[in-house]
């Protein structure tokens, strides 16, 4: 099953031609890992999913781009709808300076309006229990969330997505600011929630697009390259660019 | 010699450092001399409680409450408007405005600051004036109101810039964070940069009162200067600025009224400066 078709799509930053005839399909509940070199347009392939990419001057869309049926693309999209279907964890932790209790509730706060407290306390503890912070956090719910580490940072911004019930997770290198260990954490999570979510990560990392994804694409200036099972990528990669690409020689 | 060139610039620029600190001491400690002086013949709690104003009945009365009072009235009502609308317009050109709308907006708040206050009064007093005095039907609209609708223009240009600058230095993921959320603008304004910017918006309103409760020449002009304890604010009042401005002149160097002229001015003094360390606190507090 597909979670999100493109189709022939392009994309320009005024004059610049970003994305060339990208097509691919990325499939529910798997992992898909975007590769490639900086400036490859991986990052923006992600924002596309989720419009983020709107709010750059002078962006320009053809093509499409199919979520649930429809054409994210068209100007009629609800673009509320949109992101709370699809979401996105950014490279650098953004948790809002308020508490890690109401950095969780946000979502709920801006989609359902008034919600009793016993309802709200249910969303943070399931959230934080999804991300595995509930033991660490359960004693802290009031402080504020720029005093965590980086790690539970993420996880907290992880969370705070879960609390909106989305079928899709962008990630955007999450964990280009976080230690081994704490990578090797955040990789473990993508698994345990990938039975629940359509997961793409963009990753700087071939060896975790290795080690966690189950379909990779690898982009080379604005094009997919190519896109398939990660252990065909990465063990008989039918281009001689993503080869070379993942054999080290540029990159 | 190249040396002792260096020596010397060096020392002069020490000079002038040390220079502004000590004239900032000086003019201090020449305050309170002078200030303290008056408590020889009135009591603190007299001087800062009482009800009467007339410093050369004789005996006189010295007691400053309806001065204060009218400060505070006019400051609370210069803030009740200047805040609101400083704040809003803040948001605006921080977050909403179009760039050519931000840009001339910008330009007319500084503007607005480049207004000397004599003007602003004189203005207030031609046009504001009778308008508070028609549509209240008062018997003079020299009154609280006029101040704090005059003294609202002045604090806003210090509002707007300080609050301003602190939402346009929230960081720019917070509110990527938000949208992704998906936020409308509004509810991202609401519920992240507002609370995100809030130490630097305190201090910007607390700022701006500091200027208010300073300003001196517009109150003079269009507060009706009658040092009566307020009862509402459609009545004419003085504050404490007017009256060191209005009576320094005419006071007799040595003699208590003149004394009591710089009591207030200590009174005014200690009020400005907790304003402004609490600013200070403000815009330095660690998120």
């Amino acid at each position: 099953m597909s979670e999100i078709v493109t189709k022939n799509l392009n994309l320009w930053y005024g004059p610049f031609h970003a994305l060339k005839d990208v097509n691919a399909s990325f499939e529910k509940h798997r992992i898909t890992a975007i590769i490639g070199p900086s400036g490859c347009g991986k990052s923006t392939l992600l924002r596309v999913f989720n419009r983020m990419n709107d709010f750059v001057d002078g962006v320009r869309m053809t093509g499409e781009v199919v979520i649930d049926g429809a054409n994210i693309l068209t100007g009629r999209m609800d673009l509320v709808a949109l992101r709370k279907k699809v979401g996105m964890v950014f490279q650098r932790p953004n948790p809002f300076p308020l508490s890690v209790y109401e950095n969780i509730v946000f979502g709920e706060r801006i989609h359902s309006g008034a919600m009793s407290r016993s309802a709200l306390d249910a969303v943070v503890e399931q959230s934080l229990k999804s991300v595995l912070l509930w033991d660490e956090l359960k004693d802290k719910l009031n402080s504020s969330a720029l005093s965590l580490s980086l790690e539970q940072k993420q996880r907290l911004c992880v969370a705070r997505l879960i609390a909106v019930k989305p079928e899709v997770l962008l990630m955007d290198e999450p964990c280009s600011t976080l230690d081994p260990q704490a990578t090797a954490r955040i990789e473990e999570l993508m698994r345990e929630l990938k039975s629940d979510y359509s997961i793409i990560i963009v990753t700087h990392n071939m060896q975790q697009a290795a080690r966690v994804s189950d379909d990779t694409g690898f982009m080379l200036l604005g094009e997919l390259i190519e896109f398939g099972k990660t252990t065909e990528i990465f063990t008989a990669p039918k281009d001689r660019r993503t080869e070379e690409y993942i054999t080290g020689r540029y990159g | 010699m190249r040396k002792f060139k260096e020596f010397i610039i060096e020392k002069l620029i020490l000079a002038c450092g040390v220079a502004s600190i000590f004239f900032v001491v000086l003019i201090f400690l020449f305050l309170v001399k002078e200030g303290l002086a008056v408590f020889r013949s009135v009591s603190f709690s007299h001087f800062m409680f009482g009800h009467k104003w007339y410093p050369i009945s004789e005996p006189p009365h010295l007691g400053i409450l309806p001065l204060i009072l009218g400060s505070i009235l006019v400051t609370i009502g210069a803030a009740v408007i200047s805040v609101p609308i400083g704040v809003g317009c803040a948001v605006y050109i921080a977050e909403i405005a179009p760039l050519r709308v931000k840009e001339i907006l910008k330009a007319g708040i500084e503007l607005l600051a480049a207004i000397p206050s004599v003007v602003l009064g004189f203005v207030g007093m031609v046009t504001l004036v009778p308008l508070v005095k028609n549509i209240f039907h008062l018997p003079t609209g020299l009154t609280a109101l006029s101040g704090s609708v005059m003294l609202a223009f002045m604090a806003m240009p210090t509002i707007v810039s300080i609050a301003e600058d602190a939402l346009y230095s929230v960081p720019k993921n917070y509110k990527e964070g938000a949208f992704a959320l998906g936020a409308t603008h509004w509810q991202t304004i609401w519920r992240v940069m507002l609370p995100a910017a809030s130490s630097g918006i305190v201090a910007a309103v607390m700022l701006g009162i500091g200027r208010v409760i300073g300003e001196t020449m517009a109150v003079m002009m269009i507060t009706g200067n009658a040092a009566i304890l307020p009862k509402s604010i459609l009545v004419p009042v003085r504050t404490l600025t007017a009256t060191v401005a209005a009576e320094m002149g005419e006071a007799v160097v040595g003699s208590e009224h003149y004394f009591a002229l710089f009591a207030i001015g200590i009174v005014l003094f200690v009020i400005s400066f907790m304003i402004n360390v609490t600013a200070d606190l403000f815009l330095h507090r660690r998120p």
